[in-house]
């Protein structure tokens, strides 16, 4: 008896694998695949993770969503106003911003994202210090303005003005860098969905960012994200915030033009 | 401490379960990292206590260790049988606390 019940079990556990695994490849990503193949880090993302996620409680990002709404309403600096002085309601002034940058200032003769567009209102505006990159009040402004635009298709501009840097981020991107002389595109285009070690690698996509990551245990921009790439081949980093990686970030942004905004994203 | 988010059910039945989630913002230091800079141990500072009270008497509590990961997130359900206040308190090593308090109507 107790043979015959090890050998129904083994058969169970022999058909239940390829089972899930073709559940998997049938699912309907809806707004997270597009048509033409690209797809959001979320489908790469194991379902527990993306249970998290979608439960706004359970979603750890969202205490940087709340202590970027609280910083919206206060007052800083020497001219003495809060955001909201200027901008009024987030939801309404914001929507849709985070979902076009980083985009070309004319003032800068180059491109500015959402983090130096931020501390340029603090310094230039508001008579304030710049807050640090990957600073709590930075980290939560940052997720905190471009969650306005959860939901909508990113889209940035990449022609006019912004058509160099564009191009520069673009050959950033295609460029064999470090060690193990990897370029973005060899892990992130040839290698999408395969393993690497434990991990499974995704398309790359910057849709989901500022990104709570597990690993990290806190939320974190995409330049923090692009540098933990840039180490793993060991290739020299730059500064979060150099042009070399807002140049990367506007070529990103276009990969991932048409996925939704997802801020803040869980991933592992 | 930071503001503690706590999600429960304005209203809920007598005697029926009922779930209540709770999260907190806390780095979770676990004791066993080294600062590279310093070569010292970074002390541990941990949120080790959790207690979740209805009108004064304990229906949760847990006891948190160094594997617990940052902003620690529990789900738990409690049972009720009249309307009161739930009182949510988080302790962690250097004493500090975080508390939230919300009210039920039992139906």
């Amino acid at each position: 008896m107790r043979t015959a019940l090890f050998a129904v079990s083994a058969v169970v556990a022999v058909l239940r694998l390829p089972a899930a695994v073709a559940a998997d490849a049938a699912e309907d990503w809806g707004p997270y695949a597009l048509e033409d193949g690209r797809r959001s880090g979320y489908t790469y993302a194991a379902s527990e993770t993306r249970a998290m996620q979608d439960d706004e409680f359970e979603n750890s990002g969202y205490i940087w969503v709340e202590k970027g709404a609280e910083l919206w309403d206060e007052a800083d600096g020497s001219v003495g106003q809060a955001c909201s002085d200027c901008h009024g309601d987030a939801p309404e002034s914001m929507r849709g911003v985070g979902a076009r940058y980083p985009v070309f200032a004319p003032e800068r003769e180059k491109l500015i994202n959402l983090e130096q567009r931020i501390n340029q209102c603090r310094t230039e505006r508001m008579g304030a210090e710049p807050w640090t990159w990957e600073s709590e009040p930075l980290l939560a402004m940052t997720t905190y303005v471009r969650h306005q635009s959860q939901g909508m298709p990113v889209s940035p501009v990449i022609d006019g003005p912004a058509a160099p840097f564009f191009e520069t981020g673009k050959a950033f991107y295609e460029k064999r860098r470090g060690q193990l002389d990897l370029a973005c595109v060899h892990c992130h285009e040839m290698n999408a969905g395969n393993m690497l070690r434990a991990q499974r690698l995704s398309q790359g996509m910057s849709n989901g960012f500022p990104t709570y990551r597990l690993k990290w245990q806190t939320i974190g921009s995409l330049h923090r994200r692009i540098r933990g790439c840039n180490e793993d081949v060991r290739a020299e980093t730059y500064a979060p915030g150099s042009d070399e990686y807002v140049n990367l970030e506007l070529y990103l942004a276009w990969r991932a033009r048409g996925l939704p905004v997802e801020t803040p994203a869980v991933r592992n | 401490m930071d503001k503690p988010r706590v999600k429960v059910p304005k209203k809920v039945k007598a005697g029926e379960p009922f779930e209540v989630k709770a999260l907190i913002s806390h780095k979770m230091e676990s004791g066993q990292r080294t600062d590279e800079a310093t070569g010292q141990k970074i002390p541990r500072m941990i949120i080790n206590t959790f207690t979740a009270k209805l009108d004064g008497e304990v229906v949760f509590s847990a006891r948190f260790y160094p594997a617990v990961s940052a902003n620690p997130y529990l789900a738990f359900w409690v049972v009720a049988d009249k309307s009161g206040e739930l009182e949510f308190t988080w302790v962690d090593d250097s004493g500090d606390s975080a508390t939230a308090k919300k009210t039920i109507e039992v139906s």
